[in-house]
């Protein structure tokens, strides 16, 4: 027996596209559910522990598809939680992109100007700082240093990391046990949870469908804490407004699960997928050419034995996001930390006589692991992944109990991409290889496909109805009252890492759905400030108060 | 469901073409001996993949059934004799137990998948000890965790390294950065 609830906007997904509707709208006055099928941890559950069952499995998703395998939160707070916080604008002739469409991708509303106002925004909200040299890690300054050494420029990277709080761990990705990072569980949602919004963890919605009288009712099935295959209960919500925010992943296996019911979905939902361009390349360092070329040492007289740390991607060169270079030769590269259990299997063994990821020549690889460095590419790809029929619920078919599973997106990349990634491995060979200061090898994509942590556009903004799944005000065509707002929205690849830019347009989405609530005879308001302020404001009120 | 013991040993067999270590004893057919120092299998593959949490312990007989029946394959079209006292993939010189891996998870063989996975599951042995809390790994000499040289938590259970960074200028930023540290 289904139990079904009623409220005025569900929200699916609690990450930057849902955390964000859920403050606005609640603080504008509406009733808000926010449906998310991960579980609810705060920093004293974090673990520091690779065990199967530890906070490292449980709100981290491993998605392996046919030729692309996406990374991705699974957790109340979503990507913000177990994302490296990297936190750069896109530059401004991303938004010029043509892609394989030959016009403009992104809706005639957005350009950099446009966006500004509301990057502004999220920089107040997650409290985004300009890292400085002092506070990069070893693997950042060498990084940059290489860099220079090879005739580049490279930035620390804006992060919403506090550098003071943050003690370099690099166990990021399991939840900041130090609320260093400034995940959503520290702004926006208990700023949503402040005004009425209710949260609700492990409730994984599987389809939506429309009630009698114009909104929707969304059916979700709640999941076993432990064994994320196992489902419990089921039930459904109603509501006058739905917002999908499940992420790129799975966003579109809620809606093409829905269109049964629903009515035929728009041709770009589930197609156009982008993994962000993204590709890693492991250098093996030779330490003492780190001293003699670089002369790098740390305060203890070893050059840099510190791949393990840190605190995720600190440093970028940006010399090739450069607008008036073709479309597919602009690129970012930076600095990153991949732990083990997903962060040794890709890599391979430069000039190896036997394989290149298994074997003794890889485990010899493998004693140097404290001398690695992994530096990240994002190029522009052309959007080519695609989703096959959706599993029964979910989105994949999970295997183990928490994190991998078996999904249906298929990428099969095109030259454009290729090229791509083929003149970024070149340039991080010749940045990396100078002097024999490392052994370059990029990772595999032979055994889980292409892999991308940043998994956009799989329902994307746009002005034509054919390649587009959203207005430019995010509602889906031809479903009036349902609104996407997560890295799904994003139209393509951004050069560089997008979590700044799925939660400015996020914000940018709140004005046109609160104009649609009211129009559904919602008493809500649009204007609340960044949870950040209002933040700031109580504490900068705290001492004039007065006692009880 | 528990394993033959051919079963296990094939299954050790392929963890050890992964990350390959030394023989337990003279006796050890498993593992193939091309390494020194613990590999996959010391580091707990078979316990990793038959956690319930990993999900591939009801399917394992069955994966080492099907590597076996790839084997007699692999064996006559290279015209291997195969020692009938163990298991076909056990059997097997490292060489060509390279040859068979390689083969099963080459892209586009149909069965890619669950011999990845068998793969993955196996690195992940060595790499994380992800059967073990990361502490009880470390209390237990976990092999893989030392060969990677993962360093040791502080005394109560977690990382910090106070000591970071070069603290100092290492490079120009780009000419374009904006004001608050972004591309322009």
């Amino acid at each position: 027996m289904t139990t079904v609830d009623n409220t005025d906007v569900v929200v699916i997904g609690s990450g930057f596209g849902g955390a964000i509707a859920a403050y606005h709208l609640a603080a504008g006055g509406a009733r808000v559910t926010v449906l998310e099928r991960g579980p609810w941890l705060t920093a004293d559950e974090f673990d520091q522990d690779f065990l199967l069952g530890s906070s490292t499995t449980r709100i981290f998703d491993f998605t392996v598809g046919n030729g692309m395998s996406v990374l991705g939160g699974n957790c109340v707070g979503g990507g913000s939680v177990v994302y490296f916080a990297a936190m750069p604008r896109v530059p401004g002739f991303v938004f010029e992109r043509k892609g394989s469409i030959g016009r403009r991708m992104w809706p005639a509303a957005l350009s950099r100007p446009t966006l500004d106002p509301w990057y502004d925004r999220v920089e107040e909200s997650l409290q985004v700082t300009k890292s400085d040299w002092n506070t990069v890690p070893y693997a950042g300054g060498l990084f940059g240093a290489a860099c220079a050494a090879a005739g580049r420029t490279a930035n620390p990277v804006p992060t919403c990391v506090n550098a003071d709080e943050c003690v370099n761990c690099n166990w990021m990705m399991s939840g900041c046990k130090y609320d260093a990072k400034k995940s959503l569980l520290l702004n926006y949602l208990p700023a949503a949870l402040a005004h009425g919004a209710r949260i609700r963890p492990l409730h994984e919605v599987q389809k939506i469908v429309r009630t009698d009288d114009g909104g929707y009712r969304v059916h979700f099935s709640v999941l076993d804490e432990v064994d994320y295959r196992v489902h419990h209960e089921t039930g459904a919500i109603d509501a006058k407004i739905v917002i999908v925010a499940a992420g790129a992943g799975a966003t579109p296996s809620i809606l093409m699960r829905s269109a049964a019911e629903l009515g035929p979905m728009p041709a770009a939902v589930g197609r156009h997928f982008s993994g962000n361009g993204e590709r890693l390349n492991t250098a093996i360092l030779d330490e003492d050419k780190v001293r003699e070329v670089l002369g790098l040492s740390r305060s203890d007289g070893v050059p840099f034995e510190a791949g393990q740390i840190g605190k995720g991607p600190c440093v970028a060169t940006w010399d090739d996001l450069d607008g008036s270079k073709p479309e597919y030769d602009r690129y970012s590269l930076e600095q990153l930390y991949f732990p083990p259990g997903l962060g040794t299997i890709l890599a391979q063994v430069p000039d190896a006589t036997g394989p290149t990821w298994f074997g003794p020549e890889k485990k010899a690889m493998m004693a140097k692991w404290q001398s690695w460095l992994t530096i990240f590419t994002m190029i522009e790809d052309d959007n080519e992944g695609v989703f096959g029929p959706p599993p029964p619920t979910g989105n994949s078919y999970r295997v183990s109990q928490q994190m991998f599973g078996l999904g249906s997106l298929s990428y099969d990349p095109t030259p454009n991409t290729l090229h791509g990634w083929e003149i970024t491995d070149a340039e991080v060979k010749r940045i990396m290889e100078r002097d024999g200061l490392s052994k370059v090898m990029p990772w595999t994509n032979d055994l889980v496909g292409a892999y991308t942590v940043h998994p956009l556009a799989s329902c994307r903004i746009g002005d034509d109805p054919a390649t587009s799944a959203l207005d430019d005000r995010h509602e889906l065509r031809g479903h009036p009252g349902i609104f996407v707002t997560d890295g799904s929205a994003v139209p393509c690849a951004l050069t560089v890492n997008p979590a700044m830019t799925i939660a400015a347009l996020a914000e940018r989405a709140m004005p046109g759905i609160v104009a649609a609530l009211r129009e559904r005879g919602v008493d809500v308001s649009y204007g609340a400030p960044t949870p950040e302020g209002a933040t700031s404001s109580r504490a900068a009120l705290q001492p004039h108060l007065l006692p009880d | 469901m528990s394993l033959t013991d051919e079963q296990t040993m094939t299954l050790e067999a392929y963890a050890d073409t992964i990350i390959p270590g030394e023989k337990r004893g003279p006796d050890d057919r498993a593992i193939a001996g091309v390494a020194t120092g613990g590999g996959a299998v010391a580091a707990g593959a078979l316990d990793i993949l038959q956690t319930e949490a990993g999900g591939l312990a009801a399917v394992l007989g069955g994966l080492a059934d099907m590597l076996d029946k790839h084997v007699l394959a692999y064996a006559e079209e290279h015209g291997i004799e195969l020692d009938p006292t163990a298991p076909p993939f056990v059997a097997l010189s490292y060489q060509d137990r390279v040859g068979v891996v390689s083969m099963l998870c080459r892209p586009g063989h149909p069965e890619k998948q669950m011999w990845v996975n068998l793969a993955m599951f196996s690195n992940m042995a060595f790499d994380t000890g992800a059967h073990l809390s990361t502490a009880r790994a470390f209390e237990t000499g976990h092999p893989g965790l030392l060969h990677l040289g993962f360093r040791r938590p502080d005394s109560d259970g977690l990382w910090r390294f106070p000591e970071y960074s070069y603290r100092r200028p290492l490079a120009s930023p780009h000419p374009a950065t904006t004001p608050s540290g972004s591309p322009a």
